[in-house]
């Protein structure tokens, strides 16, 4: 059983295994590049789409092996910690989210690890996040009836349209796989025409 | 002298493992927004702790104690001692405003801290960013996370020509 469904995550070995699993998250974070805004927006100028290769790779990587731990006993998928569907405030944040990547160019993450490779721009990104999810609670509030606007009763994709996990896992794996070959083609289209 | 940086399928890959032991053994995903929006409930509550706590968001963060004593938080800071271990080991780290050739180191800062402060809002709407949603709802396939996802690269790709100085 896992540590959430023991209620542990806020007691010390919860404390200390999340530090280890952030330990990896920023390192991996790092050797992609993602230490640097500049390599992180490179994407929406169709540079360099380390993002959604590395994304999409951890993606896959991760839902082909819960499903595949799931289907062999060792993880009990029901009882993890998954965010709940709630569509409209999702697209609505998924929105000023993604202005605010571009414009600030990093997200949480990989802002931490800009601070720890120097980046004094994702010191202040990081300061206006703070700010940004201060400023949430009073629209809490009044927003309050539109925060559950969407609600799904079932959360999983593969499931609303009525396939099972593995094979929600396995659509995901050849979207990546194409996404790989689209992303490749047009850096080098985009290579060319810079030659050119 | 910098190190080149890992090829993206393999940083994907580890990445991906990363998630994956998270799931399996704290039986829930990566996250960063949270960790942040904690720190700055506890900085807001050490200037004014009466406005905080009566705030019923804010305010049940500190129902049961410190609002840090969570895994979000150890998540963020080994988050951050992850990428010093990996940048330094690089030679990547260098104190920097990083930033275009065009770009003064103003225009750059403002845009960070109000970059920031949309993203800040934005994830705290949506439960969840680029960590929790996302790659960890991702790998579970929910919808909404997808929802997020898809929003958060359209948008990005339609302001993208108004900040291209920036870069």
């Amino acid at each position: 059983m896992n540590l959430y469904a023991n209620d542990l995550l806020a007691q010390p070995i919860g404390l200390l295994l999340a530090m280890l699993v952030g330990l990896g998250f920023g390192f991996w974070l790092e050797r992609a590049g993602f230490g640097s805004s500049r390599k992180l927006t490179a994407i929406f100028y169709l540079h360099d789409f380390a993002v959604l290769k590395v994304m999409f790779a951890a993606m896959a990587t991760a839902a082909v092996g819960l499903q595949l731990l799931g289907g062999l006993g060792y993880v009990d998928l029901d009882a993890l910690y998954v965010p709940e569907s709630i569509l409209w405030p999702q697209l609505v944040g998924g929105l000023l989210f993604g202005v605010g990547f571009v414009a600030g160019g990093w997200c949480p993450g990989t802002a931490a690890v800009g601070v720890a490779s120097g980046k004094l721009d994702a010191v202040l990104f990081l300061i206006g996040a703070g700010a940004g999810s201060l400023a949430f609670a009073p629209l809490q509030t009044s927003f309050a009836d539109f925060l559950h606007a969407g609600t799904c009763s079932v959360g999983s994709l593969p499931a609303q349209l009525g396939v099972s996990g593995p094979v929600g896992a396995a659509a995901l794996l050849v979207v990546a796989l194409v996404a790989f070959v689209g992303a490749t083609k047009v850096e080098r289209w985009m290579q060319r025409r810079s030659q050119a | 002298m910098q190190r080149p940086y890992w090829n993206p399928y393999l940083a994907g890959v580890g990445l991906g493992l990363t998630l994956l032991f998270s799931y399996a053994v704290l039986g829930t995903g990566l996250g960063a927004s949270g960790g942040i929006t904690r720190l700055a409930a506890s900085a807001a509550h050490a200037v004014a702790p009466a406005a905080v706590e009566q705030s019923p968001w804010l305010g049940s963060y500190f129902a049961d104690g410190s609002p840090l004593a969570y895994y979000l938080v150890t998540m963020l800071a080994g988050t951050l001692l992850g990428g010093l271990l990996s940048a330094a080991a690089a030679g990547r780290v260098r104190v920097t405003i990083e930033r275009g050739p065009t770009a003064g180191a103003g225009l750059r800062l403002g845009l960070a801290l109000v970059g920031g402060g949309l993203a800040g809002l934005g994830a705290r709407f949506a439960s969840g960013c680029t960590s929790g949603q996302a790659l960890s709802g991702g790998a579970m396939l929910q919808t909404g996370s997808f929802v997020f996802t898809g929003a958060c690269f359209a948008a990005a790709f339609a302001v993208a020509p108004l900040v291209k100085k920036e870069w």
